[in-house]
């Protein structure tokens, strides 16, 4: 509750070596309802910015050891936003006219009229709240037009759509799996946009690709010296996630302390930052995702059981791109018209036998590959269409990929029949009169093989 | 509620301080009264290269003078205020303690080359003395422009807001006296 008030009154911070200007200014602010603090030297000044944030700062240029142009540099550092109010001697206006260059919001020089004190820091206050809606109405609409569309109409995209809506309306935790490049993460944005929790931010942490020394301090945060260079506090994504989504991806990775550490924290949504005491709620929901087999990793004890559980509440799945290859053409259009809006280039057509070339690649890297493909292929491409040569693979190495290991007919059969039914999205009837064959036959052989409808 | 002295504070123009007791008392309580020994010689406090009077120095000489007096100390004064880092005050108060200074000079209607007007000079210095008491009483600056303890930085300022409490002030008031 205190710490709610806290963050909640508007607060000043005080810089100045003279205690009369300080305890004057003190005194000012503190009739006008204001948090106060206040620091006779920049070192002191800057450990109080562990008690912060600080929404103007008031800075005496002159001050014995680092002066206040040193020390709004480093405050600028530590918040590029701070608004800080330059504090002078009228000898010292150079000195305030170079701190302005270097972002100061303004000058006042001592002694200052109250009145004139008084609508600089008002006018600061609506400059602060100013920048901290366009902050975060930028947030809002980045993470609202962040949740690009789901391109998909093959019945296996469509049943992960239905899904991901689904859920969305609900808190429950939801685990996402597929390929790398299948498109996890935008599926949960898809379900937080959705979500209640929409207007709060959605907050990815790839655990992957954060070192595992550095996870912990990533996810929970760290108070100032917790380690070796922590010099200030710095919150974590589950706090910062408060209202909104932690979408943690590569979840399969962490290792097993922190799977511990984690297990705990989705049971209570308390923490404590790293170093810290202080026990810290937070309101978040949890979308993990993982391409790893982690019944496997139960199997050979690498990733807990109860861990598990406790995420695969609501798994989505999301086939690979060469199951759904009826999703190609669709996604084609969907990145050339994005990158033609992006490179400011007209819309520029598939040549036929791009496009075939297109859907029957076998796309190991999935979506992903596929949008990287066309973003490199209109760089090349000399309007008005996208050619087989501006790809960078070839019929013959496509039908490479798609080769059996071996000469048998059989092998060749089970991949065709593989390609027909992908192609007709598993429609029997549609799929048998393109084999030319009728369906009792295409069943048979549908198990024969061991074909299984993704 | 506590009691509250009014003190002269050198130089000071007596008349203004005997009509300030019978408002005084609407707005606080039962016991204001003027000192009538009692005046501090202000002369301590002047600072020759600003030709202003400290009125933090003010604040604790009234303090140690009335160390043993058990409720509030309104010092008034006609000396111009001013505390170091602002070019004046028409006050200053211990927030939540026990001194309030005033000062009538810029309240003075002949300083801004009007004619003197007696009666604003009393109210603007009513209003200002309310205030300060207001800060000693715990109350801080509001946000009703008509409220006395609205912050006011200029005499049009002082004239725009009444010598009362508002409803929410006067709330506060009377809870950090209660106990």
């Amino acid at each position: 509750m205190a710490n709610n008030h806290k963050a909640l009154q508007p607060s000043i911070l005080v810089v100045d070596d003279e205690l009369s200007v300080r305890d004057s200014l003190s005194k000012w602010f503190k009739e006008d309802g204001y948090r106060v603090g206040t620091a006779e030297n920049a070192n002191r000044a800057l450990s109080l910015m562990n008690e912060g944030p600080w929404d103007v700062m008031l800075l005496d240029i002159k001050m014995p050891g680092m002066d206040g142009l040193e020390l709004q540099k480093r405050l600028k550092e530590i918040d590029k936003d701070a608004l800080i109010i330059i504090i002078t001697a009228f000898a010292a206006v150079d000195t305030a006219v170079q701190a302005l260059k270097e972002g100061a919001f303004d000058y006042i020089t001592k002694p200052v009229d109250p009145d004139h004190l008084t609508h600089l820091v008002q006018n600061a206050f609506r400059a602060k709240k100013l920048t901290d809606e366009n902050w975060r109405l930028r947030q809002q609409m980045s993470e609202l037009s962040g949740a690009d569309e789901i391109v998909g109409e093959s019945p296996q995209m469509q049943k992960v759509i239905d899904l991901a809506r689904t859920v969305a309306q609900t808190d429950t935790t939801v685990m996402i799996r597929g390929e790398s490049g299948t498109g996890k993460e935008l599926v949960a944005r898809t379900i937080h946009a959705n979500s209640s929790r929409k207007y709060f931010p959605i907050i990815t942490v790839n655990c992957g690709a954060v070192p595992e020394t550095l996870l912990e301090s990533e996810l929970f945060g760290h108070e100032k010296g917790a380690f070796t260079g922590a010099q200030y506090r710095r919150k974590g994504k589950f706090e910062m996630a408060d209202g909104g989504t932690v979408f943690l991806d590569e979840i399969g990775t962490i290792s097993q302390k922190m799977q511990v550490q984690l297990l705990r924290v989705l049971e209570t949504k308390q923490f404590t930052r790293v170093g810290g005491n202080e026990m810290i709620s937070s309101d978040f929901r949890i979308i993990c995702a993982t391409n790893r087999d982690l019944e496997a990793a139960i199997a050979d004890r690498s990733f807990r059981e109860d861990l598990y559980y406790r995420l695969n509440v609501f798994t989505i799945f999301i086939p690979p791109l060469r199951e759904r290859r009826v999703d190609i053409p669709p996604l084609v259009n969907h990145f050339v018209k994005k990158y033609a809006a992006s490179m400011s280039k007209p819309t520029i057509d598939i040549d036929p036998e791009a496009m075939d070339l297109l859907i029957r690649n076998r796309w190991p890297g999935n979506v992903r590959e596929l949008e990287n493909v066309i973003e490199r292929a209109m760089v090349l491409a000399k309007p008005p269409v996208i050619r087989p040569e501006d790809l960078p693979f070839q019929m013959s190495q496509i039908q490479e990929q798609n080769s059996p290991q071996n000469d048998l007919l059989t092998s060749w059969e089970k991949i065709h029949i593989e390609k027909v039914l992908q192609k007709m999205g598993w429609n029997i009837t549609r799929s048998a009169e393109a084999l030319g064959i009728d369906r009792v036959t295409l069943y048979s052989k549908i198990s024969k093989y061991g074909l299984k409808r993704p | 509620m506590s009691s509250i002295l009014i003190v002269a504070i050198s130089p000071i123009d007596r008349s203004l301080l005997d009509p300030l007791v019978e408002p005084l008392t609407r707005a606080f309580g039962p016991r204001v009264e003027v000192s009538r020994s009692q005046t501090l010689e202000g002369s301590f406090a002047f600072n020759v290269s600003r030709n202003q009077y400290g009125s933090t120095p003010l604040i604790s000489a009234l303090l140690d003078r009335f160390d043993d007096f058990d409720g509030r100390i309104l010092g008034v004064t006609s000396g111009d205020l001013f505390v170091p880092v602002l070019t004046y005050v028409f006050g200053e108060a211990q927030l939540d303690g026990k001194v309030a200074v005033v000062s009538s000079h810029r309240l003075n209607d002949e300083l801004y080359g009007l004619g003197a007007d007696r009666k604003l000079l009393h109210l603007r210095l009513l209003k200002e003395s309310v205030h300060e008491l207001g800060h000693t009483f715990g109350l801080l600056h509001c946000n009703d422009y008509l409220c006395v303890m609205h912050s006011s930085t200029g005499v049009e300022e002082i004239d725009m807001k009444t010598e009362r409490l508002c409803p929410e002030c006067r709330g506060k008031l009377v809870s950090n006296t209660a106990g």
